[in-house]
């Protein structure tokens, strides 16, 4: 018998995909339909967002922060804040702590929906997604209250935050609290429950604890692999330390898992969103450090004192300058730890800023997860990665 | 020659008729498949807590009318490397098996174009004949995406037919014939005297492969946007994808029909009394169609897909055992009853 040459088939998978998750492009190879190797290519949606942090004052570098992972924005100005707080060796007043943990939990809710529901999308159920982007419109109308904008926030400013929560604010919040639960049942009892949608989730993409962590992971991906990891609880920063909540772990480590976790984390934020409203009708006070070097004047203020606005003038133009020094702050952010390492030379800008997307380890993985299974796990495991291309581009 | 024996016999005249009463059954099947879209859209819309279209005439009416312009207008891309000539049979192939197949079916007592005696035979043939269309475009496109689609519907649907074809013996084996009509006489008085009573599991599985056989949620694997952005029919564009819309929507349509005709009495009113008997054979006929449609639509919006290999062993290893299984115990009652 002639010897015949067998050629895999390789398949171009994005960056125009409807699985891809933005612009992500893998290069398939595939012996039928069956996963051989995927090669991520990245680097579709690369901004020089750490490039152009250089060459922007401090305070203008928060709205890039928004940008990288647009689905959880919040959060990313959250450790950025922190980083530069902790250059300047100030810590953001009570009130404003409570602020941010509230709305970093706002911004929890919001990534998870949208991630656990689009990825019963990429297993085929169309529903979910809808009824999640309801809650969402819902949540993306708080930021708007606080901030004018409903996604790129701009809120959490190094010292705190930027404005304190218009009145009403509190009743609103907690009024959507307390019709969410039923939401997140919803959902529960059309997907988790769904035997189609558990023999597409359960032992797909499975990553050991061991393996999860040397790959890198971190956030609900690690949590699931059964590492009870959150830095939440291990690093406390603002008052997480003061809130209540349990950390969810998987067992199992597959598809399943994660999906499992990032349910019960929103119902978690939803347990610390309670606690926030409650602790922020007591507590009261500036929601910015007290330092007119630092945090702009009021409005009002402005009109009547000649000192409120030059301060206004410098703080807007000039900016304020950072004493010399290194520092590395990290969140738990939706998506796992986002941390910003900040090298500051005392100037105005900082001298190299680095960003530490958490859904750049994740990505690497999905080969691993998803040699030997099928074309169909492969966006069932790119769903449940979590991961957005503007934080892993930059 | 009177007028009446020019339309029986003279040749023209026959045409005539004929050419007529194919315009009767696929003029109102067409205008049924573009709404049988605002259907679905509107479905939809309420399971997933939004509107639907709403904004093209009143309630949205006219959407399927815009749509359809929109098709009509757009220029239809053969890519370069696509093989022309089958690339614009293959959705022809598609469109034209759906449509045909009404041929045989009864819409009401005699309402048939034509009333064969191996009606259910003929009705399995050109369902089977639609996989040709998906195969051929899925090859002529030069896509892998759109190949990948083609192979994985060809083998689902030739799948699932098996079971369909196991399902509709055991109907055989109750009526006693290939005729579609005399089914559904055997059927007559009442919801009680309706097959899919005594053929309740034959009806559950007539109905899932009725959804494989459509490519239709969970079985959407061949158009399965996450994984082969559109399957087979990536590469279409304005008409010649239009044609494979009409065609999906119609053999949707045909195989409602078709559980209507075997399982649900055709045309006879659930209750056999007045004021059930006052409304129109047709009118009961169309609203079983309408249920079985609901529930498609119902699914859709329901679950998720299945993986190519789940739905294999669904098909092969659950589905046709329990049909073969089925089938001796009906053909065993059946020989029973008509020994006593």
């Amino acid at each position: 018998m002639a010897e015949t040459e067998i050629r895999n088939l390789t398949l171009n998978f994005g960056p125009q995909h409807p699985a891809a998750h933005g612009v992500l492009r893998l290069v398939v190879e595939m012996d039928g339909e069956i996963v051989e190797r995927c090669d991520p290519h990245i680097g579709l949606l690369h901004r020089g967002t750490e490039k152009l942090i250089e060459y922007k004052t401090y305070l203008q570098a928060v709205p890039y922060f928004d940008r990288l992972d647009y689905v959880s924005p919040m959060c990313q100005e959250h450790a950025y804040a922190l980083v530069v707080e902790r250059l300047l060796g100030v810590e953001a007043p009570i009130r404003g702590q409570w602020i941010r943990v509230l709305f970093s939990e706002i911004t929890r809710i919001l990534n998870h929906l949208l991630n656990v529901t689009t990825f019963a999308m990429d297993v085929g159920a169309l529903t979910p997604t809808l009824w999640g982007f309801e809650q969402r419109e819902l949540l993306m109308e708080f930021y708007e209250q606080v901030s004018g904008s409903r996604m790129h926030a701009a809120y959490f400013r190094p010292g705190g935050v930027h404005q304190d929560l218009p009145t009403g604010m509190l009743d609103r919040i907690q009024a959507w609290c307390e019709q969410f639960p039923r939401t997140i049942d919803d959902l529960e009892r059309l997907v988790t429950e769904n035997r189609i949608f558990r023999q597409r989730t359960v032992d797909i993409g499975t990553v050991s604890g061991d393996d999860a962590i040397a790959w890198g992971f971190s956030g609900p991906m690690l949590r699931a692999s059964g590492v009870a990891w959150d830095l939440r609880r291990a690093q406390p920063y603002d008052c997480y330390a003061e809130v209540d909540f349990d950390i969810p772990v998987g067992k199992t480590g597959d598809c399943f898992a994660r999906y499992l976790v990032r349910m019960e984390e929103m119902r978690q934020s939803h347990r610390i969103m309670l606690q926030c409203v409650k602790a922020l009708r007591s507590v009261t006070g500036p929601v910015s450090v007290d330092d007119k070097k630092i945090s702009p004047p009021l409005r009002g203020e402005m009109k009547t004192s000649m000192e409120a606005l030059i301060h206004h003038f410098k703080l807007y133009t000039e900016g304020y300058k950072v004493p010399a020094g290194e520092a590395y702050a990290a969140v738990e952010a939706p998506k796992g730890e986002f941390g910003v390492y900040l090298v500051a030379d005392g100037s105005n800008q900082p001298y190299r800023c680095h960003i530490r997307a958490p859904g750049f380890p994740h990505l690497q993985a999905l080969e691993f997860m998803s040699k030997g299974h099928q074309l169909a796990d492969l966006s069932a495991n790119i769903g449940s990665l979590d991961v957005v291309f503007g934080e892993v581009d930059r | 020659m009177t007028l009446m024996q020019f339309f029986t016999q003279h040749w023209l005249g026959q045409g005539l008729v004929i050419v007529a009463q194919c315009l009767a059954v696929t003029l109102p099947l067409l205008v049924a498949v573009a709404y049988m879209t605002y259907a679905d859209r509107k479905i939809w819309g309420m399971i997933q807590l939004r509107r639907g279209p709403n904004v093209v005439g009143p309630f949205g009416l006219l959407q399927p009318l815009a749509d359809g312009a929109k098709l009509f207008l757009k220029e239809t891309i053969i890519p370069s490397g696509a093989s022309k000539v089958l690339f614009i049979l293959a959705p022809m192939i598609t469109f034209i098996t759906a449509l045909i197949a009404w041929a045989v079916v009864p819409f009401d007592d005699g309402w048939v174009i034509a009333d064969i005696n191996v009606g259910i035979l003929y009705l399995f043939a050109i369902s089977s004949l639609g996989v040709y269309g998906v195969i051929i475009a899925g090859w002529a496109s030069n896509s892998k995406y759109a190949f990948l689609g083609a192979l994985r519907s060809a083998a689902q649907m030739v799948s699932y037919e098996v079971s369909i074809g196991f399902v509709l013996i055991t109907v055989l084996l109750c009526a006693g014939s290939l005729n579609l009509s005399t089914i559904v006489k055997m059927q007559d008085g009442g919801v009680w005297n309706w097959y899919f009573l005594p053929l309740f599991p034959m009806f559950i599985i007539f109905f899932i492969s009725c959804l494989a056989e459509t490519n239709r949620t969970p079985f959407d694997l061949p158009m399965s946007e996450a994984e082969l952005v559109a399957g087979f029919h990536t590469e279409y564009s304005a008409m010649a994808f239009g044609l494979f819309f009409l065609g999906e929507y119609a053999n949707m349509i045909l195989l409602s029909g078709m559980g209507a005709v075997l399982f649900l009495g055709g045309w006879h009113p659930p209750l056999p009394f007045e004021p059930f008997t006052w409304v129109p054979g047709v009118v009961w006929f169309a609203l079983k169609i309408a249920l079985l449609l609901f529930v498609f639509s119902w699914t859709k919006g329901t679950v998720p897909r299945y993986r190519y290999d789940q739905l294999m062993r669904l098909g092969w290893k659950v589905f046709l055992p329990f049909s073969l299984v089925w089938v001796v115990i009906t053909a065993a009652f059946v020989t029973y009853a008509r020994g006593h």
